[in-house]
């Protein structure tokens, strides 16, 4: 599969994206954020980082890219649309997934290990796996709690959009050691169409035993295989 | 030039650190009075952080040399050969001043110049680590700085995007009035595309790429070599902004360019801004420089020439490109959003001249400014009062509290407790390379594309170095390589960070030179010559002067990250040593302060060969891959050593020292045996099948070595001694850096 990785002035996470999805076989191939061309890739990546400095605020900067304008009628299609982190927030931004990541109740930064919980497998990212599934995924964020009002929160549940939660290791509800504390836990959310996905944990570094986990890869192969049945059915 | 120039005022002299005998000289040198911006210039260049007049004839003493070495000091950082053609590229630097004054801004500048450093080199920076001073940090102030500091770093690292792996951070009253932030950066590089900061070509153009010049940091370079006082504060302007995203932008833009053949030198804009990056940049190469400052674009209106060439405006770079190539190497900045200019040419005159719109407003020699700088040689004396305090016994004190109360006690220190309230603030993981995280002993990157890895860490207890400051700096570069080596890695090479009070003080330049001869010994011994490093003096406010603290930075290679190691006991069942000697030494240790709120007495004795012995034992060791885990034995000694490694695995520990019979006297002497800091040590855990083997190598290098115990159970207990709970281990340690009411 061909990953389109989004390369805004501030992206840290590019190079990271390009390693994990090329470990598993698939190219990379990097997109300037002043260009329009998306050339043809399977997937569009937004990686991690400080896209524009977040000066302003997260992600309200990188929307407006050119490139962004491309990712917008990519999605708007049906193409897929990861965002990781960074990606996430300028995701929000841009109304292609609703509400807003705001700073940690914490008020500080927080990397560290964070186990999400698997809430549906109805998404590309989680077809290949099993609803209730615990992965160990780290996060690296300032601004990371998830908010929304209760009315779109009620409607992501409903509809099965939670695609992935804050738990405890053992899978129980991660209560106080929420890294951020996102409202209901939520860790990653899908569009209407379940064919934009954000997400706050960087499933790029989790990719290798020796950097911890693998089990960021399952998202990655999950989404390879997603596409590898859309390809042999069109 | 038209300014006629005469003799400055004595306040004019003082604003640029310069002593009227050091201005006489410069006179006789000119065979004239230097105007207002040569004289800022002379003294910018002649001061301790940019010309090292007071330390350049100690540093001469430090070894440099080494089959590994592919760059030493003089450029903006040292390089060595870590194998399969690849060079870690390092070095830190101290921003002590003014992260004392503004430490979110002091320390977040920090980072951003000790990368540019490194990237400045051509290598892509792959880990940042701050070596960090506080106060008590149960005062509120030192809360305030600590806290600032730690944001600072975080705030400019995460954003940047290089993973801040490591460090150390201590508190003691020393520091009350001046922290110490020295932040390293280790970047990697292939040898082939190493840039250097030399400029050659007389008639090549030289651009100022990034940001604006402004009038922030003016005379910082001056500032850091001057002690603080009541009015420091008023030199919150002297403390420059950081932008990181305009340096990640710069980064990516310059290392996209490195080993590119249009450009021929590249330096970072760092200590005295404009002022020392043209001056050392055309001076390396044996050229001279010709600039206009009105080229270069301002943040403000009505800048003078002064302040253009003296501002420390951060995220700037100089470089020195082919006639003819500067439009696009221009237009390769401009695709990031990044301005360039021409600003100048290089020449073969061996002058720096400044002009102001086409008028010349310094002309000056290259050789006066940087070669002849005016050595101090200040007198160097031992402190009145040292003698009396090693004489002291440390062992005669008895212990306010039993060994159990000790070493929870230990655990909840500041200056031993868990770092994880520091390191979750930074990003470690970024770049997908790190394999040991932030809290053993060193960190540990690999390599891309091979097996390597790169061991990183930093030391320095100056609770050492007040009682004897060379000890105190043969066991910094000691500990570092131990930091090392208990990941399995080989130690390289050294980068180090002076920081001493006023050395115009006869005692704090005894102790420099002291503490420079002590490194000198250990980086021989151990075979780490010094490739980069920093010297920070005037670490004083109103007269009262920190405690010696040489830093260390030490960068190790490990053939194959699989045979990594780390403190966390693995298994139950598996046998637990003790390699390096026993003793019960409590001079300078953290267990003296706790109990007995001093220093004193001697500081743990050091013999280098049995250190290097050890080392290579242990290295060896887990190279066979003989061990499960090691540790470094440091502050707080064996029984804190124990509890670390049976904290990070999860799994506690029955160890006796039964064997040893002083366990079993009075108080003192255990507590000497328990929580002494001797040197020369580690804790490692090995399989049962593999203990024969693995004696029989300690007994082959001659290293002494014991079996000590056992990993298993959820308590730490040292028979006859010493008898807590895992999990009550595990909460005094982690609430250690906590605010107490959090």
């Amino acid at each position: 599969m061909r990953f389109g990785i989004a390369v805004f002035p501030g992206t840290w996470s590019d190079r990271d994206c390009a390693h994990a999805v090329e470990l598993d076989g698939h190219q990379a191939v990097m997109l300037w954020h002043k260009d329009r061309d998306l050339q043809g890739v399977d997937c569009v990546i937004l990686p991690g980082g400080f896209s524009y400095g977040d000066y302003l605020r997260t992600g309200a900067v990188a929307r407006f890219a050119p490139l962004m304008e491309s990712v917008q009628e990519f999605a708007a299609g049906g193409g897929l649309v990861w965002g990781i982190c960074n990606g996430f927030q300028i995701l929000c931004e841009a109304h292609l997934l609703p509400g807003a990541l705001v700073r940690n109740a914490s008020l500080q930064f927080r990397c560290e290990p964070s186990w999400l919980r698997v809430e549906t497998p109805d998404t590309p990212w989680t077809a290949s796996l099993r609803s209730g599934q615990v992965l160990q995924i780290p996060v690296s964020h300032g601004e990371g709690r998830y908010v929304a009002d209760e009315a779109t929160l009620d409607l992501l549940e409903e509809s099965r959009r939670v695609a992935l939660r804050y738990v405890a290791p053992d899978g129980s509800p991660v209560g106080d050691a929420s890294p951020n504390g996102s409202l209901r836990d939520i860790a990653g959310i899908v569009s209407e169409g379940r064919n934009v996905l954000g997400m706050m944990p960087h499933p790029e570094r989790a990719c290798e035993p020796l950097l911890g986990s693998a089990d960021g890869m399952e998202l990655v192969r999950s989404v390879a295989a997603s596409l590898a049945r859309q390809a042999s059915f069109a | 030039m038209t300014e006629v120039a005469q003799a400055p005022s004595e306040k004019a002299l003082q604003e640029v650190a310069l002593t009227g005998d050091e201005y006489r000289l410069a006179v006789q040198m000119l065979g004239r009075h230097p105007n207002h911006v040569e004289l800022g210039i002379i003294g910018a260049l002649w001061s301790e952080h940019c010309g090292y007049k007071t330390s350049k004839p100690l540093l001469k003493r430090l070894p440099t040399h080494g089959p590994r070495v592919l760059q030493g000091p003089g450029e903006n950082a040292g390089a060595v050969d870590i194998g399969e053609g690849l060079a870690a590229v390092f070095k830190i630097e101290s921003h002590n001043h003014p992260s004392a004054v503004e430490p979110y801004q002091g320390a977040a500048t920090g980072v951003g110049g000790i990368l540019r450093d490194v990237f400045t080199m051509g290598a892509r920076p792959v880990a940042l680590l701050d070596s960090l001073r506080f106060g008590p940090l149960d005062e509120p102030r030192q809360r305030y700085l600590f806290d600032g500091v730690v944001g600072g770093i975080g705030g400019y690292g995460n954003c940047i995007g290089v993973p801040t792996v490591g460090g150390e951070v201590y508190f003691d009253e020393s520091y009350r009035h001046n922290c110490l932030v020295n932040a390293m950066c280790v970047g990697i590089i292939e040898h082939s595309a190493l840039t250097r900061a030399v400029a050659a070509g007389p008639g090549n153009p030289v651009l100022l790429v990034g940001a604006d010049t402004g009038r922030d940091g003016i005379h910082g370079a001056t500032f850091a070599s001057v002690e603080l006082d009541e009015q420091s504060e008023e030199r919150r302007p002297a403390v420059q902004v950081g932008n990181p995203f305009l340096e990640k932008c710069l980064m990516e833009a310059c290392l996209e360019l490195a080993g590119d053949p249009r450009v021929v030198a590249m330096q970072d804009l760092g200590a005295a801004g404009l002022t020392s990056s043209t001056a050392e940049l055309a001076w390396r190469g044996g050229c001279g420089i010709d600039l206009d400052v009105a080229r270069a674009p301002r943040r403000e209106r009505g800048m003078t020439p002064y302040e253009v060439m003296l501002s420390e405006s951060q995220e700037r770079m100089l470089l020195v490109v082919r006639r003819g190539e500067e439009r696009a190497i221009q237009e390769w900045f401009a695709r990031w959003d990044l301005r360039s200019d021409v600003i100048g040419t290089i020449t073969d005159s061996e002058r720096l001249v400044v002009r102001d719109a086409g008028e010349v407003v310094c002309d000056l020699p290259l050789r006066m400014l940087i070669d002849d700088v005016p050595m101090r040689h200040p007198e160097a004396v031992r402190p009145a009062g040292l003698d009396a305090l090693l004489a002291r016994d440390p062992l005669q004190a008895t212990p306010p509290f039993d060994a159990a109360t000790a070493l929870l006690t230990l655990l909840a220190s500041p200056n031993i407790g868990s770092r994880r309230p520091i390191f979750r603030r930074y990003d470690h993981q970024v770049g997908d390379d790190t394999v040991i995280a932030p809290g053993g002993d060193a960190a540990l990157l690999r390599v891309k594309g091979t097996t390597l890895g790169v061991a990183v860490t930093t030391d320095g207890n100056a609770r050492y170095g007040r009682l004897d400051p060379r000890r105190g700096a043969e066991i910094a570069v000691a500990e570092a390589a131990r930091n090392v080596v208990a990941t399995g890695a080989e130690p390289l090479a050294v980068t180090n960070c002076l920081n001493f009070g006023n050395p115009e003080k006869a005692e704090v330049f005894w102790q420099l030179s002291e503490a420079v001869d002590g490194i000198a010994a250990a980086c021989e011994s151990l075979q780490t010559p010094v490739v980069s490093g920093n010297v920070s003096l005037y670490n004083d406010t109103t007269g009262v002067s920190i405690d010696p603290t040489p830093v260390i930075g030490m960068v190790g290679r490990i053939e194959d990250v699989n045979r990594r190691l780390t403190p966390a006991f693995v298994a139950e069942g598996d046998a637990v040593y003790l390699v390096g000697p026993v003793d019960a030494e409590l001079g300078g240790s953290e267990y003296q302060r706790l109990a007995h709120g001093v220093a004193e007495g001697p500081p743990p004795r050091l013999d280098l060969d049995l250190e290097r012995r050890v080392q290579q034992a242990v290295r060896e060791a887990a190279l066979q891959g003989l061990l499960r885990s090691a540790h470094d034995v440091a502050e707080g000694g064996l029984a804190v050593a124990l509890a670390e490694c049976a904290i990070a695995g999860g799994h506690g520990v029955r160890a006796g020292l039964s064997e040893i019979p002083a366990i079993e006297g009075p108080p003192s002497l255990a507590a000497g045996i328990l929580f002494g800091e001797t040197q020369s040590r580690f804790v490692v855990s090995v399989e049962k099948e593999s203990e024969v083997q693995l004696r029989a190598l300690f007994d082959q290098r001659t290293v002494p070595y014991r079996g000590i115990g056992v990993v298993g159970g959820g308590r730490i207990t040292v028979e006859g001694a010493v008898d807590v709970s895992l999990d009550d281990a595990r909460a005094a340690f982690d609430a250690a850096l906590l605010e107490p009411h959090a």
